[in-house]
């Protein structure tokens, strides 16, 4: 097991730099950087204007230099202004006043250049927004995925059944961006009775008004695949052998399915809602765009429309770590749960 | 202004879509009176869920196909002082219905979503062909070979499946990366996705040489025409996609690959992504059938590697993977609409269902119509693949 998992370990810290390095070189080729420029000065700045600005921010330092400083096993270089003073890249963040190390082994991510701010906190505040958002997700998504799940594989083939799993096929054929402008036009345009924004969640709080919407457009759509697992693994169930013993013993249908089936039917949908994670991720950005909620998926959009290197890189590697993670948890969880599964 | 009734409104458009009615009513019920000899497609005719993924499936395709015939107007006709027009009014000059409205330019919602479906339908399955192929030649030699090959393309493989799709999309899809050369030798150049498309290509022509080469490899008359036609069509493909250069134009034709740079650099992206999902269920598909005894039959026969993966173990693997193909060509269609919602797929007047539900969601407080028909649209053709998916599993896991 100790073998396995720092194997893995191993696997994922290489991933991790493969991902960061191949979204540094993307962020860094010439048409992003020149894009970056112009962002930061005005997008008609002259050739030679841009060129001193990318060369005064160091960004026409070799290639793995950088991803070095990034990382924090190279120097990082002091940027200085037109009189020669150490200054940084954006107003807000920290000035370094002569090369050190300062990347994310020492826990500095760099300066967004469109937030004007240290990575770090911005970053946090997103993911704590987003959290916000995915734990009500999770409380809406996951119960009922398994309730209807359980409820049409319980007895398979039967009229409860073909409706149930017609609807978890229809959720699945439902992405966010329709189910988002559909619930909008019903609930927010029409009805009047939720709010078709979200933006005060972030400033207000969480309210039943603002936040309807997006944590039920998002649950919708990953409910139906997390059903249909379930659905399948209970109609296994069903028809095992020790079920059958059960009934024979004149156990009722009720109590078969609650000590019996559940426990085990449950096990392969545990795998399938940890690796949803990875999904619902590109599910938030979209989610946050539509309502307009600040949070991670938001920040993502903001770094890659303005090219924010190191707000980008820190979001990958964010999205990155939780994909890795949930595969890790699913897997460990998996033997866990199923005693028949050991690992070598 | 005069204004048609809902009424008006639905029996017009069931009438626009006539040809497609006809169409359906020929192939579904032949297509049923020789189900038998079908195959796994007759075996779709066995289920309701069957009939009603094949109508929505087959109802795009027609759509597609016949939308010059069905559309009213060009899907970029302007009509000014029609702007946010309501369903069912009359265009003033011609007399013509916006049976779905009018958006924010007073172009025709209706004819805008019909040419869409000829967008979608085309790009989509497309992608799809190639990232299977791309996934096929790929995961066949992990699971057969396992070792090292395996270790490397299985890392590659999750490495791009960990990526952030919508980081990827941003980067590979900014307009800025198709100028930069980053092959630059001579006559070469070539930018980020030209590369790409030139790989993907590149396997898509070695995956079908290797597979004449295998199978008709004892009977030169017959591998040689059929390798000279494949090579021909191989190279005209791979020009006209990496180097945007069709051959035919030398003859004096009209080029039929004549991409768009914006098509090609979202025909990558999607490819890009959806491969390495292929790749794993090949992998695994592999690793389950090469045990199996016609698999050491042929290898006692002598026959090499690529004959066994691609002539035993693929055809063996196929049931699965049309399941899946079917799914991802929904799945695929749904990555387009966020491409296209996000303002990163085609140009912003295309008529395709993302960039038109991105343009009517934006000005949803305005006016709700333009928006819905194109998401209604995506949705069912997207529900009619799941179905046909289902179904398939169903008539798969029946034998």
């Amino acid at each position: 097991m100790l073998k396995f998992l720092i194997g893995r370990l191993a696997t994922m810290l290489l991933t991790m730099l493969c991902t960061t390095f191949i979204v540094f070189f993307l962020v860094n080729l010439e048409p992003n950087l020149v894009r970056l420029a112009k962002g930061q000065i005005n997008s008609r700045a002259s050739d030679a204007a841009v060129e001193s600005w990318l060369d005064r921010n160091g960004y026409r330092a070799p290639l793995l230099e950088r991803y070095g400083a990034w990382l924090g096993v190279w120097p990082r270089q002091p940027i200085y202004d037109e009189r020669g003073r150490p200054t940084a890249t954006a107003r807000n963040c920290p000035v370094l006043e002569k090369p050190a190390y300062a990347g994310v082994l020492q826990g500095y991510l760099g300066c967004s250049t469109r937030y004007k701010e240290a990575v770090g906190p911005k970053i946090l505040e997103g993911l704590k927004a987003t959290g916000v958002l995915m734990f009500w997700v999770m409380i809406v998504m996951v119960p009922s995925a398994l309730l209807i799940g359980v409820l049409a594989g319980m007895r398979e083939g039967s009229r409860t059944d073909r409706g149930l799993s017609v609807f978890s096929i229809l959720t699945t054929s439902t992405p966010e961006y329709v189910s988002g402008i559909v619930f909008t036009i019903i609930f927010a345009s029409w009805l009047g009775v939720l709010n078709g924004s979200a933006a005060t969640a972030t400033t207000k709080g969480v309210s039943f008004y603002n936040f309807t919407l997006p944590v039920m457009t998002m649950a919708l759509y990953g409910m139906g695949y997390i059903a249909r697992m379930t659905r399948a693994s209970m109609a296994e169930v069903m028809t095992s052998q020790y079920i059958r013993t059960a009934r024979l013993k004149g156990l009722s249908f009720r109590l078969i399915v609650w000590r019996h089936a559940l426990r085990n039917a449950l096990i392969a949908p545990f795998t399938v809602i940890m690796l949803q994670f990875p999904w619902l991720l590109t599910g938030v950005v979209i989610v946050e765009v539509i309502f307009r909620y600040r949070g991670f998926g938001w920040m993502l959009v903001e770094a890659a429309g303005n090219n924010d290197i190191e707000l980008l890189l820190a979001c990958s590697t964010a999205s990155v770590m939780v994909v890795l993670i949930t595969q890790l948890i699913s897997d460990v969880g998996y033997v866990f749960l199923n005693p028949r599964i050991r690992v070598q | 202004m005069e204004q048609l009734s809902a009424f008006e409104i639905v029996l017009g458009i069931l009438g626009r879509f006539n040809l497609v009615w006809i169409a359906i009513a020929i192939v579904m019920p032949v297509s049923y009176v020789f189900r038998h000899r079908l195959g796994l497609y007759g075996k779709l005719y066995g289920g309701a869920l069957g009939w009603i993924g094949l109508f929505i499936c087959f109802f795009w395709l027609f759509t597609a196909i016949f939308a010059a015939e069905i559309a009213l107007h060009p899907a970029l006709k302007q009509f000014a002082i029609q702007r946010f027009a309501k369903p069912g009014v009359l265009e003033s000059q011609s007399g013509a219905p916006f049976y779905f409205g009018a958006d924010r330019f007073g172009r025709d919602v209706f004819s805008r979503v019909v040419w869409g479906s000829q967008i979608v339908l085309t790009i989509a399955p497309a992608a799809t062909v190639v990232a299977f192929i791309v996934g096929i030649s790929l995961g066949l030699p992990a699971g057969y070979f396992g070792g090292a090959t395996d270790r490397v393309l299985s890392f590659t493989a999750n490495l791009v499946l960990a990526f952030p799709v919508i980081v990827l999309f941003y980067l590979l899809v900014t307009p800025g990366i198709r100028e930069l050369k980053v092959i630059d030798y001579a006559w070469i150049k070539m930018s980020i996705p030209e590369l790409a498309a030139f790989v993907f290509a590149g396997l898509c022509a070695a995956f079908l040489l290797t597979m004449l080469v295998t199978r008709y490899r004892r009977r030169p008359n017959v591998l040689l025409p059929l390798l000279t036609v494949t090579s021909v069509f191989c190279a005209w493909f791979i020009t006209g996609v990496a180097f945007d250069f069709d051959a035919l134009t030398l003859l004096g034709a009209a080029p039929v690959l004549d991409l768009e740079p914006n098509e090609l650099n979202i025909f990558i992206a999607v490819v890009f992504v959806s491969s390495p999902g292929v790749f794993r269920i090949v992998r695994g598909l592999t690793l389950d059938i090469r045990t199996r005894d016609y698999v050491a039959a042929a290898q006692t026969r002598g026959e090499g590697s690529w004959y066994v993966m691609l002539w035993e173990i693929l055809p063996n693997a196929r049931g699965p993977l049309i399941v899946d193909a079917c799914l991802r060509v929904g799945y695929t269609t749904i990555l387009l609409g966020a491409l296209g919602y996000f303002g990163l797929g085609l140009i912003p007047e295309s008529p395709d269902w993302g960039t038109t539900i991105k343009e009517g969601s934006a000005l949803l407080r305005r006016a709700a119509h333009p928006a819905v028909p194109p998401a209604l649209a995506l949705m069912s053709f997207v529900l009619g693949l799941n179905l046909l998916a289902d179904a398939l599993r169903e008539e798969s896991l029946k034998d």
